[in-house]
């Protein structure tokens, strides 16, 4: 998968404070193309603050972030979109006047200059088929349940072509039949060869697809590493896990 | 192009019948509802599509007048002075609106408001260029008569209307339409899929003054006397926002309508109750707004609109 180790996203020491409040300090990372790594931490630890500085939204107070070699800490939000960064949030965002149809094609549209509105309809209508959502095509965003708008911010973040691809909690609040499903799209995208970076805090789904994983907590990295690791490593035991899931999985082996 | 557009096209066509009808009043009065519907098809560019309540209307519109005005009195043709006019509003509008967009809300209205303020206290100081609060005059341009001067004034207006509907029925049907419409419903969301935003609102507040400043040129012209509390009167602002809200939010169409009931109440209140007049017209709008909060134009979306093609209308 990652023969050729090619990195595709680079953090060194990066920091982000609001005003007293430090958000993130000194976190060093690096991500390999085709890589599906996990972002645990509990809440608050910074892990959206982490994806948000990276695509611009609230810029790294200092350090560097690199993406496919080409310095990216000072960029603007729609920039970092159009080089192949594409996200899904938490707190779901549609356009909610708009039909599904449109929402993703508004990610197609802009995402790629030079994009026309027919093409981008076109396009929008294959990544609604894969999220299994082309029988709500027509019907406006603000009318879906919230398991269709989480897998509508998918079609979304897929309509931009991403190279690299964040995934903010996309199965927070869904069933347990909704999260096997999302769980099995994800399992598609790796496969298609996408590069993911997903925050979870199901570890079940993490360590179904997560190929490494990386831990927060108080806005610093505390681990990085292979999943069977990370679940034993004591620190991310007492900063998040717990005892109990560590002894769990002793039991179990 | 969608049904309404056209229903717009074709209304604003049948207003071009009225000198075969009217006398001078009459033109002086389809001038004004040129005037108006130019106001609020501008006002629905940035606050209708992108959801930016701007009070900058007048700032545009006297901003247009006086450049207007000034020219002329330099002796340059009016069509060239409109020009003029219509060129400084799309940049002066442009490069402020970069600026003043990246407020939200009443923070962005209330900025707006004082480009009004600004421009009135600028003109009434160039004294040397404005003649500051003595006014400016205005040469005469046709003078044959006060039917053909009305004749002439009304078409001019109305070419201007027609020319703004155009570019807002061109901006609707494309991608900066779109993504206006995006702004509007979700701003954080249309940077993440690479939408620039701050670039399309400052086009947007641009398109939204260019086609006003046209029109106070023209005012002017057709007035030959201006003063900095004319043409910068706040109701200006505040007049396009009331259509907008009376024929329908977003819809040109709609807007449109808006203007021609808006002027039609201002009248008929006007003549019948000349000392209460804005009274009367205050507690007209408010029952409007309270029993059609979506304007005229949702009288038609939801009865025969939904009849006819089986879905809401849009705001497209």
């Amino acid at each position: 998968m990652s023969e050729l180790r090619h990195e595709i996203l680079h953090l060194s020491n990066v920091s982000r404070h609001f005003s007293g409040l430090k958000a993130l300090s000194d976190v060093s990372l690096s991500v390999n193309k085709g890589e599906v790594v996990g972002l645990i931490g509990p809440n608050g630890a910074g892990k959206t603050t982490l994806v948000n500085t990276i695509c611009g939204v609230t810029p790294a107070s200092s350090g560097v972030v690199t993406f496919d070699g080409r310095d990216i800490t000072r960029i603007k939000t729609y920039q970092s979109a159009r080089l192949g960064l594409s996200r899904t949030f938490q707190i779901v965002q549609p356009f909610a006047e708009y039909s599904a149809l449109d929402n993703v094609a508004a990610a197609a549209l802009f995402s790629q200059p030079g994009e026309s509105l027919k093409s981008a309809r076109e396009a929008a209508r294959a990544h609604l088929a894969f999220v299994g959502l082309d029988a709500q095509a027509d019907q406006s965003a603000a009318t879906l349940t919230l398991a269709m708008r989480k897998r509508l911010e998918l079609a979304k973040a897929l309509a931009m072509k991403p190279k690299l691809l964040f995934l903010d909690e996309v199965n927070a609040g869904l069933n347990s039949a909704e999260v096997e499903r999302a769980t099995k799209l994800i399992h598609q995208l790796a496969a298609d060869g996408i590069t993911i970076v997903m925050i979870e805090h199901l570890m079940k789904v993490v360590l179904n697809v997560c190929t490494r994983i990386a831990v927060l907590h108080n806005g610093r990295l505390i681990a990085d590493g292979a999943p069977r690791d990370i679940i034993r490593d004591p620190a991310v035991v007492d900063a998040y896990l717990g005892q109990q899931y560590a002894q769990r999985n002793a039991a179990r082996g | 192009m969608t049904r309404t557009n056209i229903a717009l096209l074709v209304l604003i066509a049948c207003v071009a019948a009225l000198p075969l009808f009217g006398d001078a009043y009459a033109m002086r009065l389809g001038t004004m509802a040129c005037m108006y519907a130019i106001f609020a098809l501008s006002w629905n560019i940035v606050g209708g599509f992108a959801g930016y309540p701007s009070f900058a209307t007048a700032a545009f519109f006297g901003l247009g007048a006086y450049t207007t005005g000034i020219l002329m009195n330099k002796g340059v043709p009016l069509s060239v002075s409109l020009l003029g006019a219509l060129v400084l509003c799309l940049v002066l509008a442009a490069a402020l609106g970069a600026v003043l967009l990246r407020l939200r809300g009443h923070y962005f209205a209330i900025a707006s408001l004082s480009l009004v303020e600004v421009f009135r206290e600028l003109v009434n100081n160039a004294t040397d260029l404005t003649g500051g609060g003595m006014g400016l005059n205005i040469p005469l341009v046709s003078g044959s008569s006060v039917l053909s001067d009305a004749t002439f004034f009304f078409y001019a207006m109305w070419g201007l209307l027609l020319l703004t509907a155009l570019v807002v029925i061109a901006v609707s049907a494309s991608k900066l339409g779109f993504g206006l419409n995006c702004i509007r419903q979700n701003e954080t969301a249309s940077n993440m899929v690479g939408l620039n935003s701050t670039l399309h609102k400052a086009v947007a507040f641009g398109l939204s003054a260019c086609f006003v400043g046209a029109a106070g040129g023209l005012y002017a012209a057709w007035v030959h006397y201006i003063d900095p509390s004319d043409v910068f009167d706040i109701l200006y602002s505040v007049k396009p926002i009331v259509m907008a809200l009376m024929g329908g939010l977003g819809s040109p169409l709609g807007v449109v309508c808006g203007a021609f009931v808006y002027l039609g109440l201002e009248e008929v209140v006007w003549r019948n109750y000349i000392q209460i007049h804005s009274g009367v017209l205050g507690v007209l709008i408010i029952l409007l707004l309270l029993f059609l909060p979506h304007g005229l134009i949702s009288l038609h979306a939801s009865k025969i609109w939904r009849g006819l093609f089986g879905r809401k209308a849009k705001h497209v």
